[in-house]
């Protein structure tokens, strides 16, 4: 990270940080190369890779271990044929929805209908760009990270109303308009949970989020203690925002055969399916980050590292599969009733409460770690 | 910083193509998703200018939220295309009237501009150093600290004007059947469900 004297650093400074660094580091001929532009473009470019690469492989097992979930709750086996355990069962699939024939619907609009699903993909790649791994695993450090992750996320909603309209169907247009509507309306509600938690960081830096639940009681010294409230609401909103069941609706099989997905096939529907996974990795990620301190370890004598990050997410996504092997799914009307009657004031409140023990230092300052101005 | 120059011309020949999209595409769902693009890239033309968290509210606000409704209205809208690119033609010189007239009135606008010798300074003044705070929390000093009765007076000229728009399109319909969630989770199985002792072809004798 750059170092952190006076304001944080913004993307200039970033580049600027990016050069330095690898300047210092050798002392070859390569480090001139480094300080340059293009150097500096393609060690951004590596990270993004890496990090791509990351979230790729993981994906692959998150869709191995939702199966496997669901088949443990419904005493199957789950995948258990490709592969040592069925492991590869994921490679398989995908390798199946590439080389299938993409069909475009006779009345579509083909370019739209094309590059909804790109859409969809390209944007939940793109969040990652400042979801902190570990303290030094970052691409940007930005000084607005909470708020870019959001922006992406209520961007995700064009992809799905892309999908569905240029479908040019009835199911497809019903489910893209109902997941519109669904996720317009919960994330209103992560949106006042989130500043519940920036009034207490006093930044909105997601690494500065975590280190500021870093403290002598290991993982007492966690957001979920003083914002526990929020914790339940924020990972219900994540499981309607990204339409996770019990609020799966858009697809709700039942009444809309598979709602803004109907149409697609192969390659397209893959995309679709993976952005939907690596948006749900994403707000595991974002659970561990806001509230369970990321990578910080629970006990103050264990090293803090990727690994506690890793189990974290592991953990969020577990509870993620099973509360769509368990749960009913919710209906349409119930569903913005929660959001808009119960969530959005209790969140709302919510804010106001933290706003206030934050101004008054209610119990030592719990609510104002880094607070900054008066 | 090359990097930075390429990366704004890059934004602005998108916004300004993305722009010209708007009007000139045929179907007006498209106008949207080309409006969305212009939307973005002014987004990323804020960051180039080191306001990042104006670029944020940017994406959320307008590509989040008012850009999905105008999407919705535009899809939800029975519209003849035909009868729209009609309609291009015939009003094509009308709006280029009131182009024309627009810009000569920026240029005379723009001709007799004279700035005040103490209004850069007076900008100034009101904005923390740059070097001290970032924009976020700058713009964070200024709204809720400094001009919070300003702000939250505008807060309220709002909510009154919503509370409005709510109040003029309120109906109520007495005849529909609405939920009580609360009545329907605290009922008990003996309110619910009653057994009746039925004899085989006599029914209820209702």
């Amino acid at each position: 990270m750059p170092t952190k004297a006076g304001p944080e650093p913004g993307l200039h400074e970033w580049f600027a940080w990016l050069g330095h660094r690898e300047g210092t580091d050798g002392s070859d001929g390569m480090t001139g190369f480094f300080e340059t532009h293009l150097g500096i473009f393609l060690i951004v470019i590596l990270q993004c890779l890496l990090m791509t690469a990351f979230v790729m492989i993981s994906l692959l097992f998150l869709v191995y271990g939702d199966r496997k979930i669901w088949g443990a709750v419904q005493m199957r086996r789950g995948p258990n044929v490709v592969g040592p355990w069925g492991l590869l069962q994921s490679v398989a699939d995908a390798l199946k929805y590439v080389v299938k024939e993409v069909v475009v619907p006779a009345g579509a609009d083909k370019t739209v209908f094309l590059m909804a699903p790109l859409v969809s993909f390209v944007l939940a790649l793109m969040a990652w760009a400042v979801v902190p791994l570990s303290e030094t695993l970052v691409i940007s450090s930005l000084n607005v990270g909470i708020l870019y992750i959001f922006a992406i996320s209520s961007l995700e909603v064009y992809g799905v109303i892309m999908g569905g309209w240029a479908s040019n169907s009835k199911y497809p247009f019903l489910g893209s308009l109902r997941s519109a509507a669904q996720m317009i309306s919960y994330e209103v509600s992560i949106g006042f949970i989130i500043i519940g938690v920036l009034i207490t960081t006093g930044s909105l830096n997601l690494v500065d989020i975590v280190l500021a639940q870093k403290g002598d009681y290991g993982l007492f010294n966690w957001y979920w203690l003083p914002h526990l409230p929020m914790v339940v609401l924020f990972f219900v909103s994540a499981l309607a925002e990204t339409n996770r069941p019990p609020f799966d609706l858009p697809e709700a099989e039942s009444e809309l055969v598979a709602g803004y997905q109907v149409e697609y096939s192969s390659a397209p529907f893959l995309l679709f399916m993976a952005g939907e996974y690596i948006t749900i990795w994403l707000m595991c990620a974002l659970t561990s980050i806001l509230f369970f301190g990321g990578w910080l370890s629970p006990v103050p004598w264990l090293p803090d590292g990727l690994v506690w990050m890793l189990l974290k997410m592991g953990f969020f996504f577990f509870l993620f599969s099973l509360i769509k092997a368990v749960v009913p799914r919710y209906r349409y009307d119930q569903l913005m009733r929660l959001g808009w009657k119960v969530f959005l004031p209790l969140s709302l409140a919510w804010v106001a409460l933290v706003a206030a023990f934050a101004q008054f230092g209610v119990l030592g300052g719990t609510y104002a770690r880094w607070a900054i101005g008066g | 910083m090359a990097v930075t120059v390429w990366a704004f011309y890059v934004f602005a020949v998108t916004a300004i193509g993305a722009g010209l999209l708007v009007v000139l595409s045929r179907n007006p769902v498209h106008s949207v998703l080309w409006l969305i693009l212009a939307f973005f890239s002014s987004a990323g033309l804020f960051v180039l200018m080191g306001a990042e968290f104006i670029a944020m509210l940017m994406a959320i606000v307008y590509v989040g939220a008012v850009a999905v409704l105008f999407l919705f209205v535009v899809m939800m809208l029975d519209v003849d295309f035909a009868e729209l690119r009609g309609g291009m033609a015939r009003y094509l010189p009308l709006g280029l009237l009131i182009g024309l007239v627009l810009l000569v009135e920026l240029g005379l606008v723009f001709g007799h501009w004279t700035v005040s010798e103490n209004a850069d300074a007076l900008r100034v003044a009101v904005t923390p150093d740059r070097a001290e705070a970032h924009n976020t929390a700058a713009l964070g000093e200024l709204i809720y600290t400094r001009f919070i009765y300003l702000f939250q007076a505008a807060g309220m000229i709002l909510l009154v004007a919503m509370i409005g728009a709510i109040v003029l399109t309120l109906r109520h319909r007495t005849h529909i059947r609405r939920q009580d969630i609360p009545s329907q989770v605290l009922r008990s199985r003996s309110e619910a469900v009653e057994l009746v002792d039925l004899r085989p072809g006599q029914g209820l004798g209702e």
